[in-house]
């Protein structure tokens, strides 16, 4: 388990093991092996012998798992391309479950026409199919630098995926959330307080949102989890993060043409989704049987 | 009744509506989209530029332009592609729904079966071995991205192990008809299904496992045993029967989203032609008209699966029509 979360933090201090830059392509770049200099790219032995393949796995310091195509490390692309996965996933879950929760407690708290028209919107995004509305947002945004208020948003930035992961997510959150502030707003405890002659505010603040925040903790590990997945599908459409930018999904299509003759470009990557979205959703399950007693009943 | 079946047309009507402006404003009217400078090219010269936007009616009013393309896509049904000039939208999107619905259908049938097995399987055993396997597969499948599975079957079917006995079988990536050869286009599609369908019966297993075990906690349970059933019967007539619904629900929903286009990733893995992929190669160029066509589409089957689901819910669950 320690490895594990050893493994996973590495990204974190990625810039202290990494042996090489993941940044520059080295095409003509040479390493020793046993002593003997061995070009990165290595003249293709199949076929005619024309063109090169990257060097496949060494196992040793640099190049650990072989380069890709442009001759990058991809031991030292995974490290810092995971500190982007992570940080997208984080980024975008503490986006969504903010608008979530403001959108799901305005719909349930306030009911009547705002609910109507918030519940109404939600319906209406819910119908567009997740990854078509991301693929949509993203072409729309990488295209060209646009302004958001006042900052400046570049199109290769990060904030871009962050941004599209975050709010396509929210109406999956805010519909739950929703019916959480209802039947809450229908439970005794608040009817006392509303009896009591406790102000509408007050009530929101010290009732009803300490009980949604158990919701919303709840959604956080999953949400992530699948933040990563969306991440990596998107970055494989090339709708995600821009070169010259890693992440677990860039390196994945990096890998895609490389398939059949480096598979480590793509095994690895797709392992390390694989265990950290397993991880996440472990950790979620053990959250809602600690936070929601009542869901953990019968197992 | 029959107020409520009109009332939920409209409704479907107007959410369709509000997807159809929803689209149209992403790719025109937000700051950074101008179509006309995309569809010239990165670094076309200014007049390149109003000459495409007048060529594509792209200088007249927003509300006039929408107006138009729906106009074009439903009632003359005579819409064009923007990337592609005279080739037809509608015909372009009736060509590939058949691969998707071939993809879409076969997996489906697998996950189902596939997840109420593992569901029921493991509810059984709850706590034991089978169990403890079952859910820890499942928890994989969930896990892994569907397009690296997609890319470790083809690694392994396609290349690693293609020349021996076990995956000589398996024909070249891509599509076949099944009206062209039967054989052939069961033999193309198995990988795609079983790829597709995995991550599903990890999703159904675990939810039906769960559903099964909360039920037993309910006093119908406890009546039946009482009664003397055997534990068999207890827990396929009984507790199968109430955990499905939300299955059934999900299944209504994720089949109505795969149809529309949601199933893009192992289509593109696989070389399948459908209507995922032909949204994304629309939306790659940023061809408006198939973009507008294609959203529509995926939205329409939502829109009806969510229909779907709501009357099946109102037959299965008595409880629900009071309400």
């Amino acid at each position: 388990m320690l490895i594990v979360v050893a493994t996973l933090l590495a990204p974190v201090y990625a810039k202290h093991v990494a042996g090489t830059d993941p940044f520059r392509s080295g095409l003509s770049a040479k390493i020793k092996i046993d002593g003997k200099p061995t070009p990165v790219m290595q003249q293709s032995t199949e076929g005619l012998g024309l063109g090169v393949t990257p060097i496949g796995p060494t196992w040793g310091p640099q190049y650990m798992l072989g380069a890709d195509g442009q001759g990058r490390d991809v031991a030292a692309r995974m490290l810092y391309g995971g500190r982007n996965s992570l940080l997208i996933a984080g980024a975008s879950t503490l986006i969504c479950l903010f608008c979530a929760a403001i959108i799901g407690i305005a719909a349930g708290y306030s009911g009547g026409m705002v609910d109507g028209v918030l519940s109404n919107l939600i319906d209406m995004i819910w119908a567009f199919p997740v990854y078509l509305l991301a693929i949509s947002l993203s072409i729309v945004m990488i295209g060209k630098s646009f302004a958001l208020g006042p900052f400046e948003i570049s199109s290769g930035s990060l904030i871009v995926p962050i941004l599209i992961i975050g709010l396509v997510y929210v109406p999956y959150v805010a519909r739950p959330i929703r019916g959480r502030v209802m039947a809450i707003n229908q439970s005794e405890f608040v009817m006392a307080a509303r009896g009591l002659g406790i102000r509408r505010w007050k009530i929101l603040l010290r009732h009803i949102l300490p009980n949604v925040s158990t919701t919303l903790i709840v959604f956080a590990p999953m949400l992530m989890a699948l933040n990563i997945v969306t991440e990596s599908s998107l970055s494989f459409l090339s709708v995600g993060v821009q070169p010259p930018n890693a992440s677990w999904g860039t390196i994945l299509q990096d890998g895609q043409t490389l398939l059949y003759s480096r598979p480590w470009v793509s095994l690895a990557p797709g392992l390390a989704i694989m265990v950290t979205v397993l991880l996440l959703n472990l950790f979620g399950d053990v959250l809602r049987d600690v936070l929601d007693p009542k869901s953990a009943r019968g197992r | 009744m029959l107020a409520a079946i009109l009332s939920r047309l409209l409704r479907m009507v107007v959410v369709m509506f509000g997807i159809s402006v929803i689209t149209f404003l992403i790719f025109f009217a937000t700051p950074s989209s101008d179509p006309a400078a995309r569809i010239a090219g990165k670094n076309a010269a200014q007049e390149t530029i109003e000459a495409v936007r007048k060529d594509f009616g792209l200088d007249r009013p927003l509300y006039v332009q929408y107006g138009l393309m729906m106009q074009r896509l439903f009632i003359s049904q005579d819409l064009t592609s923007f990337a592609n000039r005279g080739q037809k939208i509608i015909p372009t999107v009736m060509a590939a729904a058949p691969a998707t619905l071939s993809l879409v259908s076969g997996a489906a049938v697998l996950w189902m079966l596939g997840g109420i097995l593992t569901g029921i399987t493991a509810a059984a055993f709850r706590g034991r071995w089978p169990d403890k396997i079952l859910m820890g597969l499942s928890m994989m499948a969930v896990a892994m991205p569907v397009f690296w599975v997609g890319e470790m079957v083809n690694l392994v079917t396609q290349n690693r192990l293609h020349d021996t006995w076990a995956f000589s079988w398996v024909p070249a990536l891509g599509y076949t008809p099944f009206s062209q050869d039967p054989g052939l286009w069961f033999r193309s599609m198995v990988f795609p299904w079983l790829t597709l369908a995995f991550l599903y019966i990890g999703l159904y297993g675990r939810m039906l496992r769960t559903g099964i075990i909360e039920t037993y906690q309910e006093d119908f349970i406890r009546t039946a045993r009482a009664k003397g059933l055997t534990g068999r019967k207890v827990l396929l007539k009984h507790a199968t029967r109430s955990a499905i619904i939300p299955i059934v629900i999900m299944f209504g929903m994720d089949f109505g989203v795969l149809v529309g286009g949601a199933a893009v990733l192992t289509e593109v893995v696989f070389g399948i032609n459908g209507v995922g992929r032909l949204t994304y190669q629309a939306l790659k160029v940023l061809d408006l008209p198939m973009i507008m066509a294609t959203v529509l589409y995926a939205s329409f089957f939502v829109v009806i699966a969510n229909a779907v689901v709501d009357l099946l819910c109102l037959l299965i669950d008595p409880r629900m029509r009071r309400a």
